[in-house]
């Protein structure tokens, strides 16, 4: 433990997962160091989930933690890892082995993944890529010191080519093909990712041994799934973020009808009351009131699904299925230099990443060259759909206003805009870029409430305002 | 201050143990976050998707505790009259008309004390998790579902364990309940109710742990079908699916794999079954495609 004692070392920690983003109060913290007191200090497992019980307040936060955890508080500090060693890998070289003792090595230890990833056992498959790491993943020895590098070790054993054996090993003889193949495939992706994890977490804990873990905590700890900007999420963010906009298109819906349903009471009900009031010797203890006719919102999206906002509308055509589900006046149209209405497309039940798909191939939102026209886009819904927009009607505009110095198309928008009972304008681009190069999203922002939605957490935001 | 009484677990493997015995398999993560909840006298917020055994958790520790389960089941527009107490007003009425009536007419003075009184107070959960002087288990199941205006109410119960009636006073409780508070994480919790809480995210178990679940509960079934089954659900869980199949679906699936006689699960068995884990057409389409059913 560094200098300070176990409560210097909780405070460090501590600080650290705040500045990874996840909020931590005060009495957390307090919390935190009562649980100290109480878990089996030796038993790491209890100590992990023990302070995630009370530092963290959501799932998403999890991940993160467990990074940090790794660091702050590492395997090394029990001695009784280098022992558990399995017996029958060979003793480490002194220096760099010679390059064919370290391909008969990684011949080797490619063999014993093999049989660790068959058998499944996660406790042994970390403790093996504890090993490999320490027999694979040394870089060149530098003034600094020794380092080590996942891309060594991953390499040398390339996993990745294993996935056929295992197949075969998990088959046991059962023909190739069918439900069997999908299932087993899917096993055989979970342990490779497990493997995969507990190398780069090997990797991690050695090298803040080396370079201090305040460095590696910064570079090692990925952004929250909701932070991840919309323009810039990668294949693996997207699919976590699907799960995230989901449930928020849910919540954002239970809102909308529990407004709905909450409103002011309607005209008194007479016969109910006095039927009641009989229970309390006709005194009309509590009135009974008809619910108000209600008036059910209308809807209108009108997003840019061209390819430069591709993930972002991608999310807010989730959230309109989802309102779709919940609400019938809901009507969605979708532009690239031309607009089409595609309602029809999120009949309730459908697949999003489907009806975006058939949206691309189905719909006539291309008539020129395939580069957003906002001018053109406004002119043909205006035009088109003229009775769309009315005074019952709110309007979710999803964009991020890059014209290619086309013409903006602004009279049009203010003029829906005002036939509108709302109207917002959500923008992917981070609020500083607004008005550079052909974004026209300052002159939009004059005339319609234009709202800067980066990442999940922002839509959440808006969602809970709205 | 929430009153000291003595511990209900010795340790973590002491709620391992005492779980599993309830028919709960607590993973390590569920064990010590039940034993801190205990031992810091806590609440304990068990969030996570619907099946994953959120609501069983508060049930076997009740069972564990040997404590009577008290539940409040949240719905949007629960209030305080349904949630902590309520003046029986009918009765309260009938009283008053009854001395109103009665030859000397009454006191007001005594009256009032009496209208007032234990007699008419009807207690709803809160409260009466909060009067038991025998081991209670209180559930505030599905939070989420409550409106904000239930969170406020909830603070004052679970930081203070009491209860302030203004015509009576405040109630503290004699013995702590253990609280556990469950959600769908439909909509976010308000910090103030969190900080107050233990976390505890639930998600799917291992494919060990559910495994073993199953096994434990349903031990008729053949361990070779149940490791088939279970990896068969992490499969489906892997897809992209409205509704992913919880524990007790995959419970649902080995019972009736169970009761047809079956004994593999090869694609003719999953698509004549698939009806038990998925409840949405278009799920059940999609994973017919991915798992190459046709």
């Amino acid at each position: 433990m560094v200098d300070g004692g176990l409560p210097a070392h909780l405070d460090g920690f501590v600080r650290a997962v705040r500045e990874a983003g996840i909020p931590v109060g005060i009495s957390a913290a307090v919390d935190a160091a009562q649980v100290l007191t109480v878990v089996d200090l030796l038993d790491r497992e209890q100590l992990r989930h023990g302070l995630a019980a009370v530092l963290l307040q959501r799932a998403a936060q999890r991940q993160t933690y467990d990074v940090l955890f790794d660091l702050w508080w590492p395997l090394s500090d029990r001695p009784a890892v280098p022992a558990e060693v399995d017996e029958d890998a060979p003793a480490p070289e002194d220096g760099i082995p010679d390059a064919d003792r370290q391909a008969a090595l990684a011949a080797e230890l490619r063999a014993e993944l093999l049989r660790r990833l068959l058998d499944g056992d996660e406790e042994a498959l970390r403790r093996f890529a504890r090993m490999a790491v320490d027999q694979l993943g040394q870089g060149q020895p530098s003034p600094s010191g020794q380092s080590f590098f996942s891309y060594r070790v991953l390499r040398a054993l390339s996993p990745d080519t294993l996935v056929s054996q295992l197949l075969d090993g998990l088959l046991g003889g059962a023909d190739r093909g069918g439900l069997a193949e999908q299932v087993a495939r899917q096993t055989v992706r979970e342990r490779l990712a497990a493997f995969r994890a507990a190398v780069e977490a090997e990797v991690r804990r050695r090298s803040a041994a080396e370079r201090g873990r305040d460095r590696v905590a910064r570079t090692a700890v990925k952004p929250l799934a909701d932070q991840v900007d919309f323009l810039r999420a990668q294949s693996a963010d997207l699919a976590e973020l699907r799960r995230s906009v989901a449930p928020l298109a849910r919540r954002l819906a239970a809102r909308l009808s529990a407004k709905r349903r909450l409103g002011r009471e309607g005209r008194l009900d007479f016969r109910k009351t006095v039927r009641a009031s009989l229970a309390t010797g006709g005194v009309p203890v509590v009135t009974h009131h008809k619910p108000r006719a209600v008036h059910k919102p209308e809807l209108v999206v009108l997003c840019d699904i061209s390819g430069s906002v591709a993930g972002f509308s991608h999310f807010t055509l989730m959230l309109t299925q989802a309102l779709r589900e919940h609400f019938s006046g809901v009507r969605a149209f979708a532009f690239v230099d031309s607009t089409d209405e595609v309602t029809r497309f999120f009949s309730p039940g459908a697949d999003v990443a489907d009806a975006v798909q058939r949206i691309g191939r189905e719909a006539e939102v291309v008539t020129f060259d395939g580069h957003s026209d906002y001018g053109n886009a406004f002119g043909v819904f205006a035009e088109k759909w003229a009775t769309a927009v009315g005074p019952k009607t709110s309007l979710l505009v999803l964009g991020d206003g890059r014209t290619n110095y086309r013409q903006p198309g602004l009279p049009v928008l203010a003029d829906l805009v005002r036939r509108s009972r709302s109207a917002y304008w959500l923008n992917p681009e981070p609020a500083r870029l607004w008005g550079s190069g052909d974004s026209a999203a300052d002159k939009y922002g004059q005339v319609i409430p234009m709202i800067e939605v980066r990442n999940a957490a922002q839509l959440a935001e808006f969602v809970t305002t709205l | 201050m929430p009153p000291q009484q003595p511990a209900l677990f010795a340790d973590v493997a002491d709620v391992t143990a005492r779980l599993s015995a309830a028919g709960y398999l607590p993973d390590a993560q569920i064990a010590t976050t039940v034993f801190l909840a205990d031992r810091l006298g806590k609440p304990l917020l068990v969030e996570g998707p619907a099946g994953v055994g959120k609501t069983e958790l508060a049930k076997a520790l009740a069972t564990a505790t040997s404590s009577e389960l008290i539940r409040l089941q949240c719905y949007e527009g629960l209030d305080e009259a349904r949630a902590l107490y309520e003046w029986n007003y009918k009765k309260q009425l009938l009283r008053i008309q009854a001395s109103q009536n009665s030859a000397d007419g009454g006191d007001w003075g005594d009256l009032h004390d009496d209208v007032f009184g234990e007699e008419f107070l009807l207690s709803r959960p809160l409260l009466t998790a909060i009067r038991r002087t025998e081991p209670t288990v209180l559930l505030i199941d599905e939070t989420d579902k409550a409106d904000v205006e239930v969170e406020g109410l909830l603070l004052e119960v679970l930081s203070d364990f009491q209860v302030t009636i203004p015509e009576i006073g405040t109630i503290v409780a004699t013995r702590r309940p253990m609280v556990v508070l469950t959600s769908n994480a439909t909509r976010e919790l308000s910090e103030a109710l969190k900080r107050r809480c233990l976390y505890l995210a639930l998600d799917y178990p291992s494919a060990e742990r559910e495994r073993e679940i199953v096994l434990s509960r349903v031990p008729e079934l053949a361990p070779a079908l149940a490791e088939q089954l279970v990896r068969t659900v992490r499969a489906l869980r892997a897809m992209e699916l409205k509704k992913s199949p919880s524990i007790s679906e995959t419970l649902d699936w080995a019972q009736t794999l169970l009761a047809l006689g079956l004994d593999t699960l090869g694609s003719d068995e999953v698509r004549q079954t698939l009806g038990v884990v998925l409840k949405h057409a278009s799920d059940q389409t999609r994973a017919a495609a991915e798992l190459r059913l046709n």
